[in-house]
């Protein structure tokens, strides 16, 4: 495929000093990635990073589920835009994609009628005595890392290669509706041929797998999921996207939204329960990373720091794949070496008797 | 001798020529591509009869051809015009009496349609593309093979309020029965699925050729716009469409895709708006003074219109343009 048209759709990433607007979600489901992502900033990359312990939710879930009005949820935004001036940044970059399409939105409502703006600046004042001015660069977490993938290659420990055959890794990217669907212009690569994870994998040695159903919504939709009787219906997305995906044999997904991340993930455990069906070429199911883990484990992150116990469909195969060395039996102990607990095993997971052979604190 | 400039040299342009120079008016006809012809240049038959469109432009050819009074400059470009002059790219200027812009239309830019792949899937390719394939009597797919099933889309770039292109092309409609029955023709075997929102057979012969076209081809008709366009493993095309008469959404693995890209306004229309002080529509084709009676004639005495410069048209419509044009020219001239 040629993929040129991406290069249609750039837009300027600030290159230092961000203002990091946190996700609700992301930390229950990944919980090593924003952690991680801070690191390779800061420490790996060198950049001044804040990440503000006084910022709240956007309320973006709530807005999409028609719970909090478009008034509030511009109060709220213009809110973040305040602590981010009181913290003296003007470059916002948020770790939601939902936060992001939510500012992004915000930003041109604001532009196309600007007495919503003067309202939300009244609003705001009036509430909480603040004013506001709008960041000079809003940007995604993945734009940042895409606009650093070269730095991060450059300091790469291990590349996305099969280390058994020398092959290049096959990647299935999906980059949330919300990063670019709603305003293209705002997404590198715009929304149709996305580049933003794209970039990554390729300057990191993968190769991308163009499936099918790459456009299509991961499910989550949010009343999709949030009303419950609804979820056949994101489970049914998800489905249809894994059956499109797995004949091209993909190594892992690498995923853009806590959300799609989420489900492409635990759906997967769903419908191995329902049907018996596992997409991953070893009869288990395809590992779902978040762009973070992906970069840390390029870097050469330890993946129990990254977080990577946490997710449904176990690792392992990909991380024997990247020859990452990692300790089995410390999968399941926390940060102080606390014993979390070990889920069931499922039809999705890799417990090969190397696991239970190092489960030593049962 | 009066002189008479007229700027583009497709159909319309060299139709407008050969009448005054009938009239012993002396004619100027500029044209920035190397030869004349237009777009009609590229095409391989014309609808509804399937005339090898070599047959009209050699007719114009010899036309043109039967006075000393037309003057071709090929490889130029007007940028301003009055009544009076036409001043070139070069910076040359020629004098004259009246001018008539035929400059005609844009093909719509199937890139920016995204979601249908132009540009990164090998076998999706436009209506002007297939005539290209049809003049070298070569239909196939990248890889060389014969397409086995083929999905035509109407409306790309017509009627779509995403990319700014409201109006309707009016000719793709009937250019996708045409390509459909030729494909048939070449490949009895494939499988031909025309993809439309309205089916517009306006002009005449045209119904019954798209009457033809599904009882004697065995064409098929979808009516639905094709939502996106994806690779299939076995590097086929995967589309997606809603089928809006059953109702129900349809997938479908094609070898080829036609987009039948509509016409486009000039860009260099806004500039003869802003340094000529001509009148652009909504649509930025330019404004004729009224639709009926002077539907030829700009807004400025001296300049008039010819072929799909004011609207989009067939070949016929904008022959007929350029006749009247001329007449019109003509007949200024006598009042002067």
């Amino acid at each position: 495929m040629k993929r040129s048209s991406w290069t249609d759709y750039q837009k300027d990433i600030a290159d230092d000093h961000y203002y990091y607007a946190r996700s609700c979600i992301r930390q229950n489901f990944f919980p090593g990635s924003e952690k991680v992502f801070l690191n390779i900033l800061g420490k790996d990359l060198g950049r001044d990073i804040f990440d503000d312990p006084l910022h709240t939710s956007c309320t973006g879930i709530g807005y999409h589920s028609d719970v909090v009005p478009l008034e509030t949820i511009m109060a709220v935004v213009a809110r973040q835009f305040s602590l981010m001036s009181d913290a003296g940044y003007e470059n916002f970059t948020s770790s939601c994609i939902t936060s992001f399409g939510i500012y992004t939105e915000l930003l041109a409502t604001w532009e196309e009628f600007p007495e919503t703006e003067e309202r939300t600046r009244e609003n705001l004042y009036k509430a909480t005595g603040r004013e506001f001015k709008k960041p000079k660069n809003l940007a995604h977490t993945s734009d940042v890392i895409f606009h650093h993938r070269e730095a991060i290659a450059q300091r790469a420990k291990r590349k996305l290669v099969n280390v058994y055959t020398g092959e290049p890794l096959k990647v299935v990217e999906h980059i949330g509706c919300h990063y670019a669907k709603i305003f293209p212009k705002s997404g590198i690569g715009g929304s149709e041929f996305p580049y933003v994870l794209a970039g990554m994998v390729e300057s990191w040695g993968g190769e991308l797998v163009d499936y099918p159903e790459r456009r299509h919504c991961c499910g989550f939709g949010f009343r999709n999921y949030l009303v419950q009787a609804n979820r056949g219906y994101s489970i049914s997305n998800s489905h249809k996207k894994l059956e499109s995906m797995a004949p091209y044999k993909p190594d892992f997904i690498v995923c853009n939204c806590p959300g799609c991340s989420m489900f492409l993930d635990k759906w997967q455990y769903t419908i191995a329960e329902m049907d018996g069906t596992t997409y991953g070429q070893n009869g288990q199911g395809i590992p779902v990373l978040t762009y973070e883990e992906m970069a840390g484990l390029v870097l050469g992150y330890d993946p129990w720091e990254l977080g990577m116990q946490m997710h449904q469909v176990d690792v392992e195969p990909l991380l024997d794949k990247m020859g990452v060395e990692y300790d089995p039996s410390a999968k399941y102990l926390g940060r102080n070496g606390k014993y979390l607990g070990r889920p069931e095993p499922t039809a999705v997971n890799s417990y090969s008797s190397r696991d239970t052979r190092y489960f030593i604190k049962q | 001798m009066k002189h008479v400039i007229v700027i583009g040299g497709g159909v319309a342009g060299m139709q407008c020529a050969a009448e005054l120079a009938m009239q012993d008016i002396k004619v100027t006809l500029l044209e920035k591509k190397s030869d004349t012809g237009g777009k009609v240049r590229g095409w391989h038959k014309l609808f509804p009869t399937f005339t090898p469109a070599d047959e009209v432009l050699s007719g114009l050819r010899h036309k043109m051809a039967l006075t000393q009074n037309i003057t071709t400059k090929t490889g130029c470009e007007a940028t301003t015009i009055t009544p009076q002059k036409v001043t070139l790219s070069t910076g040359e200027s020629i004098n004259c009496d009246a001018v008539v812009v035929a400059t005609g239309y844009t093909l719509f830019d199937a890139h920016i349609k995204e979601e249908y792949g132009y540009g990164i899937y090998d076998n999706v390719i436009t209506s002007a593309d297939l005539e290209e394939m049809f003049n070298k009597d070569d239909v196939r797919m990248k890889d060389g093979s014969t397409p086995r099933r083929i999905a035509i889309l109407h409306c790309v770039g017509s009627r779509d309020e995403k990319v700014c292109q409201r109006h309707c092309s009016k000719v793709c409609c009937v250019t996708g029965v045409k390509q459909a029955i030729e494909l048939k023709q070449m490949y009895p075997a494939a499988d031909v699925f025309n993809f439309y929102m309205d089916i517009r057979m306006f002009g005449p012969g045209y119904e019954e050729m798209y009457r033809e076209a599904q009882q004697k081809y065995n064409v098929h008709f979808v009516r639905g716009r094709i939502s996106e366009v994806s690779p299939n493993i076995d590097n086929r095309l995967q589309i997606k469409a809603e089928d809006t008469l059953t109702g129900r959404p349809l997938k479908m693995g094609v070898d080829m895709l036609v987009l039948l890209i509509g016409m486009k306004s000039n860009d260099h229309n806004a500039s003869l708006k802003a340094d000529c002080g001509l009148q652009c529509q909504n649509s930025g084709f330019m404004q004729p003074k009224d639709s009926f009676l002077h539907n030829t004639e700009s807004n400025i005495e001296g300049i008039f219109y010819a072929g799909a410069i004011t609207a989009p048209k067939n070949v016929a419509e904008a022959l007929n343009d350029g006749a009247t044009a001329a007449l019109r020219v003509k007949d200024w001239l006598n009042k002067q």
